[in-house]
């Protein structure tokens, strides 16, 4: 083989040896891993119908379990196989919340419990929950303004 | 199993085409587009906040059940939504206080075991 010499050359090499993204397989992963997902989610909050509890709590507890579950398959490293698979499967259900979270802080043990682990949990997670936040406190505004009905309880 | 029979699979097939629809559309985000995984989940909360916030969303999840509550644009419509009630409650005040208590339970339980995954985690041993 002969030597690389300029930079074109090693990126048409990278080019030639790195799989061209394969959009097709990659969408069918993440359909039926995030569809999978989702279906886990409806088995529980069906589960919890049936035992009598609301839709809202339901709700709560379907997110909590799968937030744990992801969480804990974070640590021990089997998420990120997971991950690396399905793509967006796995990472815009809840679980690629936990996942967010729990990744970086492992990354950053070495720095110690408080501001290592303690610190960097939010490094993704953080902005999800300013944006979400914020989002929703706005939109409780808007329609505190566009709803008259409520305004007199103010 | 009486719980078994009382599954709707119907309910079942929507939830799971759904929630793979939504998926496939933060796949196809990251594929054509050079945005961070970070960006994408914001970007997938506030789409579900504001969609929540016009009424939208609820029938996407009469549709689907949880295959429009568990991807993370049912988390925006959840904190959109529980703004929204509790403004009926208290006003104004509960544009603040709604959308986090709506979520509270998920938030609690991501910062709960997200710390505890990461105690028992090992850090991966890079190869040298």
């Amino acid at each position: 083989m002969k030597p690389i010499e300029t930079k074109k050359e090693y990126q048409d090499y990278v080019d030639k040896k790195s799989p061209n993204s394969p959009i097709i397989k990659n969408c069918f992963n993440a359909f039926w891993v995030g569809g999978l997902i989702c279906s886990i989610g409806q088995l529980i909050f069906d589960f919890c119908k049936f035992r009598g509890l609301d839709v809202q709590t339901s709700n709560t507890i379907v997110s909590i379990i799968l937030i744990g579950i992801a969480a804990f398959l974070t640590g021990l490293n089997l998420f990120n196989k997971i991950g690396k698979f399905a793509g967006a499967g796995s990472l815009v259900p809840i679980t690629g919340f936990a996942n967010s979270i729990v990744s970086p802080a492992m990354e950053y043990k070495s720095e110690g419990y408080v501001m290592g682990v303690g610190g960097k949990m939010f490094t993704v997670a953080g902005p999800v929950l300013v944006f979400g936040i914020s989002a929703s406190i706005i939109v409780g505004i808007v329609y505190l303004i566009f709803n008259t009905a409520s305004i007199t309880l103010v | 199993m009486e719980f078994f029979q009382s599954i709707d699979w119907m309910q079942m097939l929507r939830c799971f085409v759904v929630g793979g629809l939504i998926c496939i559309i933060g796949q196809i985000l990251i594929d054509k587009t050079k945005l961070t995984p970070a960006r994408i989940l914001v970007i997938f909360v506030t789409t579900g906040c504001v969609l929540g916030g016009l009424g939208l969303y609820q029938y996407l999840v009469d549709f689907a059940g949880c295959g429009a509550t568990v991807p993370l644009t049912g988390f925006g419509n959840l904190l959109a939504k529980g703004a929204i009630e509790e403004i009926g409650k208290s006003g104004l005040l509960g544009a603040f206080i709604g959308g986090t208590k709506a979520a509270a339970g998920g938030i609690s339980a991501a910062v709960f075991f997200g710390y505890i995954a990461s105690l028992i985690s090992k850090p991966k041993m890079k190869k040298q």
